[in-house]
């Protein structure tokens, strides 16, 4: 495989600027004439559909979901970053850059990352401008938060909203277009193939979710904007529906799969509170601004009322251990530091697995509505689903897998290894390295989608004929659809009387367990030996009733987890050979003090994956090296 | 709060698809914690369903925080089950008492088609969106975030409008099936904002026409909607809406259709 980053050349901070110049146009009179498939709704797909249309591309739009509008982006809560440094704090591009790299653990690369800072000032705009209702000072400016891994209020928010309101803003924009006729929607409808011909993406196979029918697309490129792969752990903030499919299909047509081990771990959800749990909900980060977090400092403690436990007995532990970020300490470090609390045996709530997150000095400091008017919509959520008041008691949170940092390899044009497959949002890999900051994967969807692949898709559209439409009558098209129906007759065809539910959630055991907040050479080992046992079962044991042609939840969600089945392995794999400690991905053998130890030596680089043919084959491991000419190569301190 | 746990009686409308027929088939779980949300106690039932090899309910879910608007159920009569503010995916089980029965139906619309069990078509929505339920403003096109100064209370107002979550429960819930309060949540979201007074008069009228074509119902005050709405939308959202389009009717003309481009 060959992987050619393609960053352009020049100082850091004219690399996007020297390459928007270079990059080929094609004539807006041609641009009707090219066919754009995009596969997914969110703030990077419905952001990249709208947009290309606006430029005169003729798109075609896929979601899963019965709207665009429902796409999993709308459950961010707290914010959206931007340097525009309206605090007049000490904020710049090049600050959010730094801190990025610095927070991704050194593992992005500087040039993309580099780029994203310096459109963020334009997101912010552009999503003005479209009426997003951002939260401004009385004077109508707009105002601005502080968030984790930096020391200046750069997050722009919309309440507890923000993902919402952001969606919201690109869900309009793209009926806009579909009223205008520039985008064809095709919502209740998944993606299940990549075709390929001649080594280029031409198209995709999907099934209707409402009939069933199975049909298949043309397209000049496809863009796949498919979020991330979080829900391999089964419980997980993601919504339910979110899969690894579309990414996984890629990866089994020849895209690269780059640094699936990273996954993030959010400090602040809400606790498992039994096993008929179906998903875990997010606090959001924003709420570390004003709650404080602590634990007993005494076991005997820990099944006191909070209220019981004088302020000399509380150990407020982030505060202590990392004064000059306090409780605003990245999520990587954050998370570790409650499960260092907990295995202590100072957890609180249910099995211990539990820190308190409180706002009492918040409330006594700035009154309960200042709390309320900020964070209302939190707190009614937390109560609804604990039956506790957090006005009155603190709440109880634990970390939980959250976001993907890795997904598929893209150059700096968002292209795939796969030429005319882009990749964009959390479904790629590029921009957060081996953790991501708060506030920036809404910042990452719609950079990708208003402000760079609306350059890089022209740039590789214009060398390519548009009268080079394939065919959907052709072999290619053809094989792929059988292919797709012979695997949907498969997961019918099982005689077994396991649900997938009972499946998926054993996968999520092992994942946790093995390849969780804590990972070992020998606990990775058990998960490969573990899954390849499990994805046996699956197949023998599997019980889907009901019809292939026709609306089959049981079916749509046995397609997901049947690819989960195969990408927990490679996920475990990556865990395994990486071995050093970098942001989310923390192997015990590679600490000092608890904190994560990397290997630059070795490590500093992206691991890409390649498939090997089939499932049981060993994949092939090919490696992006990174370079950092601009932030210098450092151990990360928030102390 | 301690869980405890409840024995239902469930009665869940079945229907195959769109131009099947449907009807009630009833059902029982037991042991069902309080602390459990509605449709984890629905999954419960689906595992028991599949286990016996009848065929799952369907019912439509996605990231079951109350946010995405995707789940639709109405609970004994009422949209979302009738704890204030809440959407069916937050309701939890603490809300129910052991031994009750539950009805449970799809949202009941003529602009809504059930295609299956649970699950309903709302692309009436979209289309209404589609009609003028947005800023022209593309890409690129803006200035700088702060060269629009908007009063905190008109941001908070179009905040206020712009939680609606596109579910749908202020239709079912509405005797005649109107979508007004939809439609004046979002028409007041981008009207108390300066960035969308450019298109008012025709964004009224033209997404007002697109919710009658779409098969909704006229508006006769019930209030229906603001009881079941979810995000707590408020009512008088919809007298800014009636105001804007009496003006609209009045002094309404298209668009200028005469050509801008010069030669």
């Amino acid at each position: 495989m060959k992987l050619d980053a393609r960053i352009p050349n020049g100082p850091i901070e004219e690399k996007w600027s020297n390459a928007k110049f270079e990059m080929k146009l094609v004539n807006p009179a041609n641009k009707r004439k090219y066919k754009v498939i995009v596969v997914g709704s969110g703030l990077a797909g419905g952001a990249a559909a709208a947009t290309l249309a606006e430029l005169g591309y003729d798109v075609a739009c896929f979601c899963f979901q019965d709207s665009p509008r429902r796409a999993h982006s709308i459950a961010a809560q707290g914010g959206i970053n931007a340097a525009k440094n309206y605090q007049n704090d000490g904020d710049s591009v090049h600050r959010l850059f730094y801190d990025t790299v610095k927070g991704g653990d050194f593992r992005s690369r500087e040039a993309n990352v580099h780029r994203r800072a310096e459109v963020s000032v334009n997101i912010i705009d552009q999503c003005t401008a479209m009426g997003v209702p951002v939260a401004r000072e009385y004077g109508g400016t707009l105002a601005n938060r502080r968030f984790g891994g930096a020391q200046v209020s750069r997050t722009f928010y919309a309440r507890g909203q923000t993902g919402q309101q952001l969606l919201l803003g690109v869900y309009s924009a793209l009926q806009r277009q579909i009223g205008a006729g520039k985008v064809k929607m095709f919502s209740r409808t998944e993606m299940l193939d990549v075709v390929m011909d001649n080594g280029r993406a031409v198209g995709i196979v999907v099934r209707d979710l409402v009939t069933g029918t199975i049909s298949s697309h043309a397209a000049h490129a496809v863009i796949l904007a498919t979020g991330g792969y979080g829900n391999v752990f089964y419980l997980s903030p993601n919504a339910k529906g979110s899969n690894v499919t579309e990414t996984y299909r890629a990866y089994k047509r020849g895209a690269g799969f780059a640094n699936p081990c990273y996954t993030q771990i959010h400090p602040t959800c809400i606790p498992v509170s039994g096993d008929y749990q179906s998903k875990l909900t997010l606090m959001s980060e924003s709420l570390r601004n004003d709650g404080r977090v602590w634990v007993p400092k005494k076991k005997e403690d820990i099944a006191k009322h909070p209220d019981q436990i004088a302020e000399s007995d509380r150990d407020y532990y982030l505060e202590r251990k990392y004064p000059s970020f306090g409780n605003l300490a990245p999520r990587d470090i954050s998370s570790r530091a409650a499960k260092e609390q907990c295995d202590d045996g100072r957890g609180v709530g249910p099995g211990g697995r539990g820190v308190y997150l409180d706002f009492r000095d918040g409330i006594k400091r700035d009154g309960a509505d200042k709390i309320r008017e900020k964070y209302g919509n939190l707190f009614d959520m937390y109560e609804r689903i604990t039956g506790e008041d957090p006005y009155k008691v603190p709440m109880r949170i634990y970390p939980a897998v959250h976001y993907a940092m890795g997904g598929l390899w893209v150059d700096y044009q968002l292209q795939t290894t796969i030429p005319g497959l882009f990749c964009l949002g959390e479904a790629n890999f590029s921009d957060h390295g081996a953790n991501r900051l708060g506030a920036s994967a809404l910042m990452q969807g719609l950079a990708d989608g208003y402000f760079v692949i609306p350059y890089t898709l022209g740039n590789y559209l214009a060398g390519v004929p548009a009268t080079s439409l394939a065919d959907v009558n052709s072999a290619a098209f053809k094989t792929s659809e059988t292919e797709v129906r012979a695997r949907l007759d498969k997961l019918m065809s099982g005689t077994g009387k396991r649900s997938v539910e009972s499946l998926w959630k054993e996968l999520g055991h092992i994942m946790w367990e093995n390849c969780g907040m804590a990972r070992s050479k020998e606990s990775l080992e058990k998960a490969l030996a573990e899954i390849p046992r499990l994805r046996e079962e699956f197949w023998r044991d599997l019980s889907v009733i009901g019809e292939r042609d026709s609306f089959n939840q049981s079916l749509e969600k046995a397609g997901r987890v049947a690819d989960f089945m195969e990408f927990g392995e490679l996920l475990c794999r990556d865990a395994l050979i990486r071995e050093e400690s970098c942001g989310g991905h923390f192997r015990v053998e590679h600490q000092v003090e608890g904190e994560a130890k990397r290997d630059d030596e070795r490590f500093c680089h992206a691991a890409v994956w390649e498939y090997a043919g089939s499932a049981d084959a060993t994949p092939i491991r090919n490696v992006e090296p990174l370079v950092f000419e601009n932030v210098k190569l450092a151990t990360r301190s928030y102390k | 709060m301690s869980a405890h746990s409840l024995n239902l009686t469930l009665h869940v409308w079945r229907q195959k698809n769109k131009n099947a027929k449907g009807d009630f088939v009833t059902y029982k779980v037991k042991d069902v914690s309080t602390h459990a949300s509605f449709l984890e106690m629905l999954d419960i039932l689906n595992e028991q369903l599949i286990a016996k090899g009848e065929e799952p309910v369907a019912f439509d879910h996605d990231c079951r925080e109350g946010i995405c608007g995707m789940c639709s159920l109405m609970i004994n009569g009422r949209a979302h089950g009738g704890q204030r503010a809440t959407t069916v995916c937050q309701l939890h089980m603490r809300f129910f008492k052991d031994g009750d029965e539950i009805w449970i139906e799809p949202w009941r619309a003529t602009a809504f088609p059930v295609l299956k069990d649970l699950c309903v078509d709302r692309s009436a929505f979209d289309r209404i969106i589609s009609a003028g339920g947005f800023i022209t403003a593309n890409a690129g096109s803006a200035p700088d975030a702060n060269d629009i100064l908007v009063p905190k209370e008109s941001a908070d107002r179009a905040m206020d409008a712009a939680a609606c979550i596109g579910c749908g429960a202020c239709v079912a819930a509405c005797p005649n099936g109107s979508a007004m309060l939809f439609v004046a949540a979002k028409l007041a979201h981008l009207h108390n904002l300066p960035q969308g007074a450019p298109e008012q008069m025709h964004r009224t009228r033209s997404m007002i026409g697109a919710m009658d074509a779409a098969g909704f119902g006229a508006c006769s005050n019930h209030y229906e909607c603001e009881a079941a709405c979810p995000k707590e939308i408020p009512r008088d959202v919809m007298a800014l809406t009636n105001r804007d389009y009496a003006r609209t009717s009045f002094a309404h003309r298209e668009r200028s259709s005469k050509s801008d481009g010069g030669g």
